[in-house]
């Protein structure tokens, strides 16, 4: 891990922010109203490592991982693909770069054609993007169901006929089809039963090391992203909260907002003292729309001091690969 | 707890729920059976097509299926609820037994302020003048943690977060002080720090009003931190059923050591590899006609092909042939196994 960070990043946003532009309002509608999801994100992904995002609904986890692989242009900020500004790169110029780009969706079903065979779609990347024959395309398809543990035969099948599990499976072969280096997967596990849930965070390993891939797993499970990442980043309304090294940043967190999230899973165990310790936040997550002033989370954050109200805080490293937007961090 | 132990308050008896399709008879519910005591949470947990929403709705008549068939006996009170018609059902739906849902848009209309929603149905189980009721309402807002009450009960749903719907259904709910409220994933949709805060609302339900819940969900997590006891259903049937300290410390049945160990621990070391449970769970019509689970356990021998009833204490069974002794070593292997 450590070597890793002395690498070049395989992407990197610079100061990354996702306006959107909301419906007008005021007299004579003159003012638009302005979302910001992403919020001036600085972020490394080095190559074979895990990046886990989490945050919660709203926090711009999505939005800023559509953004990492430009199925979204960028509002503001740059960013870097294996040394290439892509921020504002046309689609057709994006084209050659696809191949080493990949996404795995939430819903496998949504992103299936329900009308096509399992074959077909697995096919479509190569038929797209390569000019292999079709016997060498089949073949590929062929090595692919095996991989993520299909069996030869669902190549004629449609995507009805699969469970949850298996249809992201689907979707992990499609994505794996071109040999990406970069996957950023999107809720993969979270729309899954925990006994398949388990399945897929296994195959995700699996892939990692036989194919050399680097990921971004946005997930808002943090057991889960625990169990996948090397180093994970909190999001919070938009921008990072926190972010290191897995197994630091969830034993000693160094963010409140980050303690808090911890602090508030359920613990399938007897007799934890955690609802205890618990440390309940109030209230919900502002509105985007109407970001409090100074430090995101003051609203909420139990620690919260005149500081924070007037001067928002940078993302600050503080050694160990760690870095933290608090003005009092507890690490 | 201790009160009362003698009469239970829902008394469940060899559930069953079918419904008529093309291909026949197909059964989603198979004989289950459980009690709720007054002032406990029974925690309900399976994963999706289980069958865990479906027998909770049943009691209640909440199945409007024209092709259900329900069978077996649902006591409330003493009072048998399986038969009775919508009319009957009616004045102890609401005020006695309160639901809440997963999605609070599937129990709030969008059309009316939610002040005006809590307002109906006080009104409509107790004579209680506008103003009163309105001032319940308010009352009721306040309890469960919405912050300017005496605002939010003019707003519409819309104008509310997900987690301040799901407080204003729970308030709702809690409008006629139910003596049992059954909470299907009432949390599901939420987010953590807000599941945290409306988890602590079930606790505080249990502690001052003193009533029961039936919380249904498929977080073992939230179980462990909610209830009292657990039924763990599997394919329509009950697999497990014990008190929480025993389904936690001594589980029986594999499926159950199954889901403990699909889940990745938040503390301590990571496992290289989660041990999942291969496969996935049958569907309705090809559940085969001895143990639902044989198809996906790891020790499955002979006997499995027949039905496993219920066996062990009285507070805790499984549904498993495993031989007590082969059950504790295979156990032991697993907890090996996760540890390596």
């Amino acid at each position: 891990m450590s070597a890793a960070i002395a690498e070049m990043p395989l992407l990197e946003a610079r100061g990354l922010s996702k306006f959107f532009d909301g419906g007008r309002s005021g007299l004579l509608g003159q003012t638009r109203r302005r979302v910001t999801a992403v919020d001036g994100v600085w972020l490394q992904v080095y190559p074979g490592e895990t990046l886990g995002l989490v945050g919660e609904s709203g926090c711009g986890k999505s939005t800023l991982g559509r953004c990492l692989v430009r199925l979204q242009e960028p509002s503001e900020g740059e960013l870097w693909f294996e040394g290439n500004e892509i921020t504002h790169q046309s689609m057709r110029e994006l084209r050659p770069l696809r191949p080493r780009l990949q996404m795995v969706f939430q819903d496998p079903s949504a992103s299936l054609n329900p009308r096509r065979r399992v074959g077909e779609l697995i096919a479509e990347p190569l038929r797209v993007h390569t000019r292999q024959s079709r016997t060498e395309i089949a073949e590929r398809v062929g090595e692919l169901l095996r991989v993520v543990g299909l069996q030869p035969d669902h190549y004629y099948r449609f995507p009805h006929e699969f469970s949850g599990g298996q249809r992201q499976r689907i979707g992990i072969a499609r994505a794996l089809a071109l040999n990406p280096r970069l996957v950023v997967a999107d809720e993969p596990v979270s729309a899954l039963d925990v006994s398949i849930q388990a399945q897929i965070v296994n195959l995700f390993a699996d892939l990692q090391e036989q194919f050399g891939l680097t990921y971004v797993f946005i997930a808002h499970d943090l057991s889960v992203v625990r169990q996948v990442s090397t180093r994970t980043a909190v999001m919070y309304l938009g921008s990072i909260a926190e972010i290191g090294p897995t197994e630091e940043v969830y034993r000693e967190p160094a963010h409140p907002y980050t303690q808090a999230l911890i602090s508030a899973v359920p613990v399938p165990e007897l007799d934890s003292e955690r609802r205890e310790k618990r440390i309940l936040l109030k209230g919900d997550l502002p509105s985007p729309m109407n970001p409090p002033s100074g430090c995101r989370f003051q609203t909420r954050c139990p620690q919260a001091r005149e500081l924070c109200r007037e001067e928002r805080p940078q993302l600050k490293a503080f050694g160990g690969g760690r870095s933290v937007a608090c003005h009092f961090p507890l690490a | 707890m201790t009160t009362d132990a003698a009469e239970p308050l829902l008394d469940v008896r060899d559930l069953c729920v079918s419904f008529h399709t093309e291909d026949g008879l197909i059964r989603a519910v198979d004989g289950v059976s459980f009690h709720v005591d007054p002032n406990e949470i029974v925690g309900i947990v399976g994963e999706s097509g289980s069958g865990k929403s479906l027998s909770v709705m049943s009691i209640v008549g909440l199945i409007s299926d024209p092709n259900v068939v329900i069978e077996g006996s649902v006591r409330y009170k003493g009072r048998e609820l399986i038969g009775l018609p919508q009319r009957a059902l009616r004045p102890l739906r609401g005020r006695d037994i309160a639901v809440i849902f997963q999605d609070p848009m599937t129990a709030l209309t969008p059309v009316y302020t939610v002040g005006w929603q809590i307002v109906e149905q006080v009104r409509a189980h107790e004579k209680l003048s506008r103003r009163a009721a309105r001032r319940r309402a308010v009352e009721l807002l306040d309890a469960v943690g919405i912050p300017q009450p005496d605002a939010a009960v003019d707003r519409y749903p819309h104008q509310l977060s997900g987690g301040m719907r799901q407080r204003a259904m729970i308030a709702m709910a809690l409008s006629c002080q139910p003596s049992l409220l059954i909470a299907d994933e009432p949390t599901t949709a939420l987010d953590v720090t807000v599941q945290a805060q409306i988890l602590e609302l079930i606790h505080r339900l249990k502690d001052e009003f003193g009533s029961s819940v039936i919380l249904i969900t498929h977080d073992m997590g939230v179980v462990a931190e909610t209830a009292d006891r657990v039924l763990v259903m599997y394919a329509g049937r009950v697999a497990e059923y014990g008190t929480t300290r025993e389904l936690f410390s001594e589980p029986l049945h594999p499926y159950t050591w199954g889901l403990h160990d699909s889940i990745p621990p938040l503390e301590g070391n990571r496992p290289t590899r989660l041990s999942s449970i291969p496969g996935s769970p049958p569907a309705l019509t090809e559940r085969p006609a001895g143990c639902a689970f044989a198809p996906r356990c790891t020790y499955r021998f002979e006997a499995c092909e027949q039905l496993p009833p219920l066996r062990g204490t009285r507070e805790h069974q499984a549904a498993c042939f495993l031989p007590p002794g082969r059950r504790r070593a295979a156990d032991r292997h697993q907890d090996q196994e996760t540890s390596a």
